[in-house]
């Protein structure tokens, strides 16, 4: 599954990270690396960009840009 | 005393506090500037403790040095080649795991670091201790704890650096990084194909050069190659084969492997080193965001701070204004009262303080808009505005906090441009830079209500809207263009944090503002002032010239023969005598300024270029007046004013039936407007785009910009013909 498939308020793990290598370094650098656990938080007005919580902090990124994090869903229901 | 100097580099992540600390260690003895080559702000400042002169040098602020920004280049750079006597890098002790990241990398270049625990009261009321002693002892690294915005820690983190500097050990060997045994085997092999080709002063750390050739490195390759020569060739291609060996085993880059592998030893750090006693309590920061970034009330709020902002800058900078143009109006009659008419006269009234004059009225316009930017900034609320803006601004190949420049270029272009910074692409900042000028400035509105109520008088309101909307239009257009031709490959990635929203710092926020404004007056103060004199010169000059009448004699002829009539005549007469003789002088002083504006050298260079402007319906005059719009677009409505002979005030209805009678058509006064919206920006916008992204992009803007305008309007003028033929 992708990362850009989650809906609001789902949480989840993290696989892996594809994508070109830029993106894939800086999507590793906000710490979004295998086995850490997420929280989708909101998509934007527009559906674009989305933002989520992980290691404590609030990152954003784009749809496009999720599409390469793939996730594996987490059966939870708080926040 | 001991005046021996130490370096101090400020480091760490966005977000962290560090210039909240930076602006407490230097106050107001910092200096900004530019770093050599880029347009990445440094600030530095020297102050005086513990008997040692301190140089406290602000890095960009990263998560990370890598080398893919400007922001990351800039940092690594100055702490490989100038090599600061310590580094102190400013963690948010509440992200110590993100932060980390960071400080790994800096303990690997193999400088003296000191981790700066900041806003630890945060990470403690959020339910983290943080055993500092053990954090130290385990990464090899002195540790302070501070809290940056009440000024604690600070002295102690001084007194730690300096120490440190003094004393001699760096990181001890056994509490480096270590990576996994296949790449540490790949590291020495690198490491020692390296040794065995480079002399004693190579002046990076060997085992760092190794990482960074296994992780394909291409700013340090090519320093490599610059070091060694041919030598370099075989070690490059050590490390290739061994990155492809790396490759193949772990089916991922080496980098990605490596990565990995250091979050993996920072997850070992923070298990020894942080207690959790709580689960997260209320964040008050997301509280604010379920509203601010809300579905239905985002966008709403954000029009009304962008609103606000507007409303700030120039309703309430319209009081400053209004004093500083009495100020200059009181200094000019100062000066025409104190200074005999003369040359040198006008060349002060004219050339310095109108010129200058022009420039300064927009200060408080500016200091305020900078002030409420960084309003937004401090507060974290921008990264809020790029998110919700950004998938419209990604249409035009744009970021989200793109949209905020953009914006402010309808107040004024300059400030406009100067926000751009706050974008972290070269890409997406020279693209900003590009189309602001497409935004129509408040300068360019009086030509509007000139012409349009001119011309227009029933619709000009709708005139004046199309043309905004035209300009935008424009700048949507050019962006896809650039982007697709001369910006393409692929965009920045967008991956940012939102960082928690902070009360702002009065301080912070007063130096933000000030910086900024003080580079907009040095800059533009000069680059105005040095044109508004060569404006002034070609207008005023050659002093002597060749009038086809002799208006000085003409004038002696009317005095003479009125003073004859009213002698002569009853005293009822005499008064409307002498209103005929004040409106027939005047009439001669009119002509007389005319001929003098068409004589002189603008008026030349006017008739020369005319023919360029025939086809887009202008006449000299127009041609005059669009030149002198180079040095503020306003001035193209006081050019009109002189040339066609308005009396008075250029605002007036004066000069609306001057040009009514000068014979410029409707059409002709469409095309202009459309030209002025235009073509290319004013002395000062030109100046900071040159000062923002290089001369290149600066000759690109001017020539690109007028080559529109002037097909713009030659399409409107000459298709209007043909409709209306």
């Amino acid at each position: 599954m992708r990362l850009s498939d989650m809906r609001e308020g789902q949480s989840g793990r993290i696989v892996g990270v594809g994508g070109d290598m830029r993106l894939r370094r800086r999507i590793l650098e906000m710490g979004l690396t295998r086995g850490a656990e997420f929280y989708i938080e909101k998509y934007a007005p527009l559906r674009d960009p989305m933002e989520l919580t992980i290691k404590g902090m609030h990152v954003s990124l784009r749809v496009n840009e999720a599409v390469a994090v793939t996730v594996e869903p987490l059966e939870r229901n708080n926040g | 005393m001991d005046s021996r100097q130490i370096r101090i580099a400020l480091t760490g992540n966005p977000n962290s506090g560090k210039t909240t600390i930076f602006n407490h260690l230097t106050g107001t003895r910092q200096k900004v500037g530019n770093w050599p080559g880029v347009t990445v702000e440094k600030k530095e400042g020297d102050i005086e403790k513990f008997g040692c002169q301190l140089k406290i040098v602000d890095l960009p602020g990263t998560y990370s040095l890598t080398p893919f920004s400007i922001e990351e280049i800039v940092a690594r750079d100055y702490i490989l080649e100038d090599r600061p006597d310590v580094v102190i890098d400013i963690i948010d002790a509440s992200n110590l795991e993100r932060s980390l990241y960071l400080a790994n990398q800096l303990r690997e270049l193999d400088c003296k670091v000191i981790f700066a625990l900041n806003m630890a009261d945060l990470a403690r009321s959020r339910g983290y201790k943080i055993d500092g002693e053990k954090l130290s002892e385990l990464l090899g690294v002195p540790v302070v704890f501070t809290v940056g915005n009440k000024k604690e820690g600070l002295d102690e983190l001084l007194k730690t650096a300096v120490e440190y500097a003094e004393s001699g050990t760096g990181i001890p060997e056994s509490r480096k990084v270590r990576y996994s045994k296949d790449i540490e085997k790949a590291i020495s092999e690198v490491r020692e194909e390296l040794e065995s080709r480079i002399g004693p002063d190579f002046p990076y750390n060997r085992r760092w050069t190794a990482v960074k050739l296994l992780e394909d490195d291409t700013i340090i390759k090519q320093r490599l190659e610059k070091l060694l020569g041919t030598d370099s060739a075989q070690v490059l291609e050590k490390a290739q084969q061994l990155r492809d060996k790396l490759a193949d085993l772990f089916h991922e880059e080496p980098e990605i492997v490596m990565t990995d592998e250091r979050y993996g030893f920072i997850a070992g750090i923070l298990k020894e080193v942080v207690t959790t006693s709580s689960r997260r309590r209320v964040d008050i920061s997301r509280n604010i965001d379920l509203v601010l970034t809300n579905r239905f009330l985002g966008f709403p709020i954000f029009i009304f701070f962008i609103w606000a902002m507007f409303q700030i800058t120039f309703t309430v900078g319209a009081y400053p204004m209004a004093w500083l143009d009495a100020g200059i109006s009181a200094l000019s009659s100062g000066v025409d009262a104190l200074l005999p008419p003369g040359v040198f006269e006008s060349f002060l009234l004219e050339g310095v303080i109108a010129g200058v004059g022009s420039v300064i009225i927009f200060l408080p316009n500016i200091v305020l808009l900078f002030f409420c930017i960084a309003l937004f900034e401090d507060t974290g609320y921008m990264a809020r505005a790029a998110f919700l803006m950004d998938r419209i601004m990604h249409l035009i190949g744009l970021h989200g906090k793109s949209f905020i420049p953009m914006l402010m270029g309808f107040g004024c272009n300059v400030p406009a441009i100067m926000a751009t910074r706050a974008l972290e692409s070269r890409k997406d900042r020279i693209l900003t830079v590009l189309i602001t000028p497409f935004m129509s400035c408040s300068a360019r509105l009086p030509v509007y209500i000139v012409l349009a109520g001119t011309f227009f008088a029933a619709y000009a309101g709708t005139v004046i809207f199309l043309l905004y909307l035209s300009g935008v239009v424009v700048a949507i257009v050019t962006g896809r263009l650039f982007r697709v031709i001369l910006l393409k490959g692929e965009d920045a990635p967008f991956v940012m944090e939102l960082p928690p929203y902070r009360l702002p710092m009065l301080k912070s926020l007063l130096i933000h503002m000030w910086d900024r404004s003080k580079m907009f007056l040095k800059k533009m103060g000069g680059v105005i002032l040095v044109g508004s004199i060569i404006i002034w010169v070609l207008s005023a000059y050659p002093k002597a010239i060749d009038y086809s009448v002799d208006y000085g004699a003409r004038m002696d002829q009317v005095h003479a023969e009125y003073a004859e009539k009213i002698a002569s005549a009853p005293a009822a007469e005499a008064r409307k005598l002498e209103e005929e003789r004040t409106a027939r002088i005047a009439d001669l002083r009119r002509a007389k300024r005319i001929e003098h504006a068409e004589k002189s050298y603008l008026g030349r260079i006017g008739r020369f270029v005319s023919p360029v402007f025939e086809p887009i319906g202008m006449d000299w005059r127009g041609s005059v007046a669009i030149l002198t719009g180079f040095v503020a677009k306003e001035v193209v409505v006081s050019t009109m004013g002189v040339l066609y002979a308005a009396e008075g005030d250029a605002e007036s209805d004066a000069l609306h039936r001057a040009l009514r009678n000068s014979g410029m058509t409707s059409l002709a006064a469409l095309s202009m407007m459309v030209f002025v919206l235009l073509y290319l920006p004013c002395l000062a916008t030109v100046a900071v785009i040159n000062r923002e992204t290089g001369t290149r992009w600066m000759i690109l803007s001017v020539v690109y910009t007028t080559a529109i305008a002037w097909l713009a309007a030659f399409f409107i003028y000459q298709g209007g013909r043909l409709l209306m033929a």
